[in-house]
Parts: C-alpha cells; structure tokens; sequence
C-alpha cells in the first residue's frame, strides 16, 4: 500500500482525488457524503453574489451506445446565500479536518470585493481558495469568470487582491477558451497564486434537436453557449496541464481538471505535472462510490510499479514533452500486422489506402486464405492503421533503426544555415516543407 | 461385450474446460456496458453479496487486482463460484439490463477477474494479528474454507480437518472438470493457506481424531461436513459390478484415468444436478448410450435448465416417468440389464406422488448404472458431536450458525435440506462467513467489550 497523501501548495488531502467546484459540491450534505465515500477533498461550488439559474441546465453528448462521453452545462455559481454555505463549510471541514476543503470564490473585478469575501471565507475555516476565473457563461457576460480569466491584466490584479487578503493557500483557476494558456498561468503567477488548476469548461453547444430545431439544452425554445467537459475535453485538458508544467515560469503546483473518470487518467495528469486531479462529470454520471476504484486501481498500480508515494509520480512525463521541432526526424516506425490475431477486416487497408499512404495489400494464400501485410517500405508510421484494428495484438508499430544519428527540424535548420554560411549553395535545404 | 478404446487424450480433451474464458477485447466491451447501477439489484442477488458494479468497474479501468479482490473479499470461493452458481436465477436474472437489452454477463466477467489473480499469482489477502484463539473447521470445502478465510482475517488460529487428500470438496471433487477445472478450487485452497490456516488432510473427525480431542484444543468449532454417499435404492442387484455411486463416480473423473465406460450403455438414475454430471461425464468417457432415468417428469426435474440443457446438447436421453425395479447381472456379477416401470404422477400436497403403472414392466439394456438419488448424512459424526439434528440436518440458529451446543458452529450442505439453507456453492460460502463473524463477536468482540 503506497502512501497516497498530497499536498498541493500546503493543503494536504488524504489522497489526490478531489471533487471539482461544480454541482456536486453544492452543499454540505454533498461534500460530507463525498467524504464518507473516500474522496480526499473538494472545491466547494463558487461563492459570491448569489444568482438566478434557469431550469434546463445540462446536456450530453451520448457516443455510439457509450452515454456522457462529453458533457455540457449552463448552470451559474450558488445560488444560495453566502451564510447558508459559510455554516455548512464550517460543519463540514470541523467533521472532517483531514480533509482539503477548498472554496471557489467569484466577485466583480473590484479589490474591495476580493478583500471583503477572502475575510469572510477564511473566517469559517478553510483549506485554501479558488479563484473562479474560468466559468465560461453566464457570469462572464457580468465581466467575471472566464471574462476576466482571458485578460492576463485582469488575472494578474484579482489574484494580487486576493493574495492581499488571504491567509491560506490561493489556486487560481484558469479557462481553457484562450489561444495560450501559459499566458494566463504566468499572470496569475505573476499576481501571487501559490497554484493553479486547469481547465475550466470550454465553450460549447450540445447539440440541436433535429424536430424541434432547438438547441439542446434549450431554456424555454432558446439557448446559449455553455461548458463543456467530461471524458472527451481530457486530452485537451492533458495538453493544457502540460504547458503549464513545462513552463519555467510557471514554477507553481498545478491541480489538474478536465475529464478525469478513473485513476488511470488520474496518474496521467499527474506524470504530466498536476500534484493532484479534480473530478466533476464522472461523479455526476455514476455517484460518489466511483472514487473506491480510483483510490484502489491507484494503490494498486503504485505498488505495480514500486513507488512508495504517489507525489513519486508528479511530472515525471513533463521532460519527454516537448515542441515538434525537437523531435527526431530519423526516428521511423512501421506498422507489422500479426496474421494469428488478425481478423480480417479490412478497416485498416482502407483506412491507409483511401486516407494515408496506401501500402497495407490484401493478399491471398495459396489455399484462398485472405490476409494483409504492409509494405514496410512505404509505410510512414502514421499509427492510422492500429488505431483503427478493432483487435488487440493483430498491429503492432515497430521501430526500424535507421542507421541516422538523431535529427530534430529545429537541429537540421540549424545545420542547413551553418553548412550555407560556408557554403553557398545548400544541397536539399529547397526540398524542406513548412 | 468387447472393450471399446478411448485414448488419455481422448479424455484430456473431453475433460477440458468446455467453455472458453473471455478474451480481453470482449471483457473491455463488456464491462463497460455495465450501469454501475445504485443499490444494484445484482448485489442483492448474490447471496455473498458481492459488489458487483465494483467488480465490473475495475475491470474497465483495468484495475484487475482490485476487481479480483472485490469478488474474493465477499466470497472466497469465487473463481469456483464463477463457473457453477446458476447465474440465471441469481445475478445476471436480477440485472436491470433485462428490461432492456441483455444482462451483463456477471459470471463470465468474474471469471475474467479471477482468472487473472490465479494467472498473476496474486496473493489477495492477509491473516488478521493473533488474537489468541484457536478454532477447528471440520470440512475443507466451500463452507469450511470460507469460515476459515474469514477467520484467519480476524486473527484466529485455524486448522482445517479434511477426511480427503485434497481440500476444496465439492469444487475439488465433485463437479465435473469440464465445468470446474480442479486447479481452480486448488487456488482457492492456496489463497487459505496462505493466511496460515492449517489444512490437515487425510483426517477424519471421529475416526482418526477423536471429537473430545477437538473440543477441548479449540475455542470453537465450525461443522461444514457436507454430505455423505448417495444412498441405496434398495432394490436387488445393487451390489452387482457395474452399479455406481454418481458422487464417487464424477470423483474418479476427476483423480483418475478411466477408460472402463467407453462404449457402455449407461443409466443414470434420477434428475438433479449431480444426475447430469454423472450423465454427461459418460458421454465424455465414451459411453455408447447415457440415459438418465426419472420417476417424475422434466416439470419436477431438480437440474438447472442449463445443466439440462447441456445434457441434451451431449446426446443423453431422457426417460420420463420410469423406476428402476432391479438391476439385473450376469453370472460374472456384471450389469446387463435394469427392469423398469412405467409410473404416473398422483396428485397429492406439495410434490405430485409418483405411482407405478401396474404390469407395465420392461427391461432395458444397460452395462452401468449410476445412482444420483441424493445423498446421505454424515449422522455418527453429527451424533458424537451430540448436536440436535433432524435425519442428519444440523439444527442451527438461523443468525449465528450455533448449533444446539454453543462451541459449535454449522455451515453448508450439513444444514442443508428440510426447508433450511440452499444447496449451492454460493450459499454455503456465505454460511461459512456468516459462521465466522458469529465466533469472532461471540470470542473476541464481546470479551472486549465486557473486559
């Protein structure tokens, strides 16, 4: 059993699953039960001026058969009155001190309102802050959220305000509808946070109901844009996470957000820099029990592995990533077919003939048995043809060693330009494509 | 008759595991399609309860360990459980996917996860601290071994006496191999000994330790006997060469080579569960002809509708409403032949009363008959035990297990019967976890509490 305590900035969890700022942790009753059910801690719903939600909240998006492979929602931060959640924060961290009891906070872009909420919160008995500056609809029209959470100015400012006030951890919490995350990052770095979670939701319509023509969802036969999240926003979450990590200048914590459903997505935000993971859809989809599989699936493959800690892992993957001008351009792999465990159905002899480079051939044995093989010669190694084989251990992409000292772009236009600096006329620099 | 040849091999391949395990990609597709349903009626189906969505949801995440876990914690006889509980009737008949599309399929899916621990050598638990008490089980199989599992978890010293060389009874010995591969209940056994739970095998209570002995080197004691031989029918030519007992007989199939029924007709008597085993394992030694024989009719046949189903799908013939009235032999003391009648189903309460057709006699040509009428009790040992019991069904406090004398616990096929407990696999690993949660509150939790 490996120990599986985090602390991210100096809150400290039992374990690195929390529960995101979201409808499950709306109330007390909610973030006790969560507790009862083993999750290490959680970021209480966004606090602030309390609001008005419509009815029709969320939508899904439903994916062959699979339900909620992605997940949208238009609903706001409490709606419940700030007094009501200060006591029931209070309840909760007295009943369960060894928990992270994070609260989400929201206020106008005004110092004043910073200072005045951080007191109040702070004065319950918390674990830390989060600041809200990602919540894509709704509130950013009122100039907060993601409003404030694209302008690196804005974040800079209300984190300073809020670090002025605070007297626990502060994680500012950045939204992904921006062309580069790390400028945000860095500005809240800038402005004092001592972490940063990522990402919010992303801007998104579900879908539109085909009889009616509405939006889905739709308030009243009309819509707007929501947030959308799930397991299908992860691999851009992953991506987000990883800037962030790999970016000198934001030398702070990161607590990682966006899809995560199980613990294997757990410890892939983790390898890629998070210190911990926050969970939101897949607790709405299945309940709070789904954390035994992840605290369990987790220890299980810590052991697996022989780490001692779970924080052994954090960033572990962040130095193997990199820009696409680093990587190496002698390194070839080539798809190899396995005749016993393929079953002969073609997908990825069309996938490569219509859509890649047609060398997967179709070929028959002397006794009329069909089989495929791949012209390794003209294979690029594109993986096309293994991401679409349906069956385990039928294609497999092995690396061809080509005999060439490793070459990135980024070190070839470098040797291109000394080689032209002595010589005139470069040979192949004209064939080089952008 | 000249003797038909069946090669080892032959009967390797007929005894081989017939159903095939799932393969990964199946495995993944199904756990997935499971709800992971609230308060899941599959659990409560179950009689160990076992966490079902739990189970099924480490397997999608690939937390195979864990899922493995999740199954043997609640029933340490699980991997066994996973090819023999009529699945039917219990988890997979209670899924809600039934009103629908189809059920999960639970069974298979256990069997995944607890192929998977037996592959990787897992060791999935550990012994409780000492807490100074000993306890004997008497009976290695699914009800002892559960008792002891349990037991050794909660710290105390365990010994197993077990009348056979081998532990796991009924799993080890008395299922056929092509349905339940002995290593699978030799696992289970492993995964016990482990906890240092001491199997003495080869002991029978009464016989070669004596009961006193027992009762007084342990704190308590756990009677998970089981059942005895099948019983006579006492009709004449029952001790002809050729006459079987089905328990013994499906035994020899699973510990020996035998190539004696090959090309026999057989007969197997009665229609329970043990009836088809014994049926189909002729099949599978090379019987000519394998005909199960029954006083009643397919409607009051005590066989699941799989096992049936799998009967006929082996080519063995079903004679309804017909009694043996003597086995028949030649000079050598060998079978030839059984004289039957005809019978006819009386209304009575409860049961319809089976009643011979006067003069409707006939001979059938058998080389073998099997009988598969039941069992009997182990009764001395109940009667040196000094328990209250009624033709061998140890009375029990429906709650704790205690038997009449409050040392002694009872799980399993010994309290079977007479509208008490249930006859399968499953059932009496519960009892045998039940039984050990009574011994650990009433030897440990209660001292600690009263100290």
């Amino acid at each position: 059993m490996a120990d599986l305590r985090i602390n991210l900035a100096g809150i400290s969890s039992p374990n690195p699953f929390w529960l995101a700022s979201a409808p499950p942790t709306n109330t007390g009753y909610q973030v006790q039960r969560a507790f009862e059910a083993g999750w290490g801690g959680a970021v209480w719903k966004t606090l602030g001026d309390p609001i008005i939600n419509t009815s029709s909240r969320f939508a899904a998006v439903h994916f062959n058969g699979q339900r909620v492979a992605g997940f949208n929602n238009i609903e706001l931060i409490t709606d419940r009155p700030l007094e009501v959640n200060l006591k029931e924060i209070y309840e909760t961290k007295k009943r369960f001190p060894n928990h992270a009891v994070v609260v989400s906070l929201m206020v106008e872009p005004k110092r004043e309102k910073w200072h005045e909420i951080v007191k109040r919160v702070e004065a319950v008995g918390v674990d830390g802050l989060e600041l809200n500056f990602g919540c894509p609809h709704g509130m950013a029209e009122r100039g907060m959220g993601s409003a404030s959470g694209q302008q690196p100015d804005l974040v800079e400012a209300q984190t300073m305000w809020a670090k002025e006030a605070a007297k626990t951890p502060v994680i500012v919490k950045l939204t992904p509808n921006i062309t580069d995350i790390t400028a945000t990052a860095k500005a809240a770095v800038r402005g004092g946070a001592d972490a940063i979670s990522l990402i919010n939701t992303i801007n998104s319509l579900a879908g539109v109901d085909l009889d009616t023509w509405n939006t889905i969802p739709h308030v009243g036969g009309k819509g707007a844009h929501g947030g959308y999240c799930g397991p299908a926003v992860k691999p851009i979450a992953l991506n987000m996470v990883a800037e962030c990590a790999r970016n000198a200048q934001v030398n702070v914590p990161i607590s990682g957000i966006g899809g995560v459903s199980n613990w294997r997505d757990a410890v892939e935000f983790m390898l890629m820099g998070a210190t911990g993971v926050q969970v939101c859809t897949a607790a709405m989809h299945h309940g709070f029990s789904i954390v035994e599989d992840m605290i369990d699936g987790l220890n299980n493959y810590l052991d697996e592995k022989g780490l001692q800690s779970v924080t052994e892992l954090i960033g572990k993957s962040v130095p193997r990533y990199s820009d696409w001008g680093d990587l190496d351009l002698n390194y070839q792999v080539v798809a190899r077919i396995h005749e016993e465990n393929c079953i002969v159905c073609n997908k990825c002899h069309i996938a490569c003939e219509d859509t890649s480079h047609q060398c997967i051939e179709r070929l028959t044995t002397d006794d009329g048995r069909a089989y495929l093989k791949v012209r390794e010669e003209d294979c690029v190694g594109c993986n096309l043809c293994s991401i679409v084989c349906p069956v385990e251990g039928a294609i497999s992409m092995v690396e061809i060693p080509s005999g060439e000292m490793p070459m990135s772009w980024n070190q070839r236009q470098k040797a291109i330009a000394s080689a032209g600096d002595s010589n005139q006329a470069p040979g192949g620099a004209s064939k080089e494509a952008v | 008759m000249a003797a038909t040849f069946i090669s080892a091999e032959s009967l390797r391949r007929n005894f081989a595991e017939v159903k095939a395990g799932m393969r990964p990609k199946e495995a993944i597709e199904e756990s997935n399609r499971c709800l992971y349903c609230y308060d899941a009626p599959c659990i409560k189906a179950c009689p160990t309860g076992i966490n079902i969505p739990s189970f099924i949801k480490k397997i999608a995440s690939g937390n195979m360990k864990g899922s493995a876990r999740t199954i043997m914690e609640a029933n340490p006889v699980g991997a066994s459980c996973s090819r023999v509980c009529p699945t039917e009737e219990l988890c997979e008949g209670a899924c809600v996917l039934n009103h629908s599309s189809k059920p999960i399929m639970i069974g298979d899916l256990q069997r995944y996860a607890t192929d998977w621990a037996i592959r990787n050598e897992q060791v999935l638990f550990t012994a409780g601290r000492s807490n100074g008490n000993k306890i004997a089980v008497i009976g290695g199989g699914p009800a002892g071994l559960s008792a002891a599992r349990e037991l050794a978890r909660f710290g105390f010293a365990v010994t197993i006496f077990e009348a056979k060389e081998q532990a796991g009874g009924l799993d080890t010995y008395g299922i056929v191999s092509f349905r339940l591969p002995q290593e699978i209940s030799l696992w289970e056994v492993e995964q016990v000994k482990q906890l240092g739970v001491e199997i003495r095998t080869g002991v029978k209570v009464g016989v070669d330790i004596a009961v006193e002995e027992i009762r007084q080197q342990y704190d308590a004691v756990v009677l998970a006997i089981g059942m005895s031989k099948v019983p006579k029918l006492g009709i004449e030519g029952e001790g002809l060469r050729g006459v079987y007992d089905a328990i013994d007989f499906v035994e020899s199939t699973k510990t020996s080579i035998r190539t004696d029924i090959a090309g026999k007709k057989v007969a197997v008597i009665g229609a329970g569960n043990t009836a088809i085993d014994a049926a189909t394992c002729s099949v599978r030694l090379g019987a000519g002809e394998v005909t199960i024989v029954y006083r009643r009719t397919v409607e009051e046949m005590t066989a699941y509708d799989f096992e049936f189903d799998f009967a006929k799908q082996d080519g063995v013939v079903f004679k309804w409403l017909t009694a043996p009235k003597r086995v028949v032999g030649d000079t050598a003391g060998n079978v030839t032949a059984m004289e039957c009648i005809a019978m006819r189903l009386e209304e009575s309460e409860g049961r319809s009363r089976p009643v011979p057709v006067a003069g409707s006699e006939f001979f059938m040509d058998v080389d073998a008959v099997v009988l598969a009428i039941g069992q009997n009790r182990h009764i001395d040992l109940v009667e040196q035990l000094g328990l209250s019991h009624k033709r061998g069904i140890v009375a029990i406090d429906p709650v704790t297990f205690q038997t009449s004398d409050p040392q002694i616990f009872a799980a399993g096929d010994v309290i079977f019967g007479d509208g008490q407990g249930e006859a399968m696999v499953v059932s009496a690993a519960q009892q045998g976890k039940k039984a050990a949660y009574a011994i650990y509150r009433q030897l440990v939790k209660q001292q600690e509490e009263t100290a």
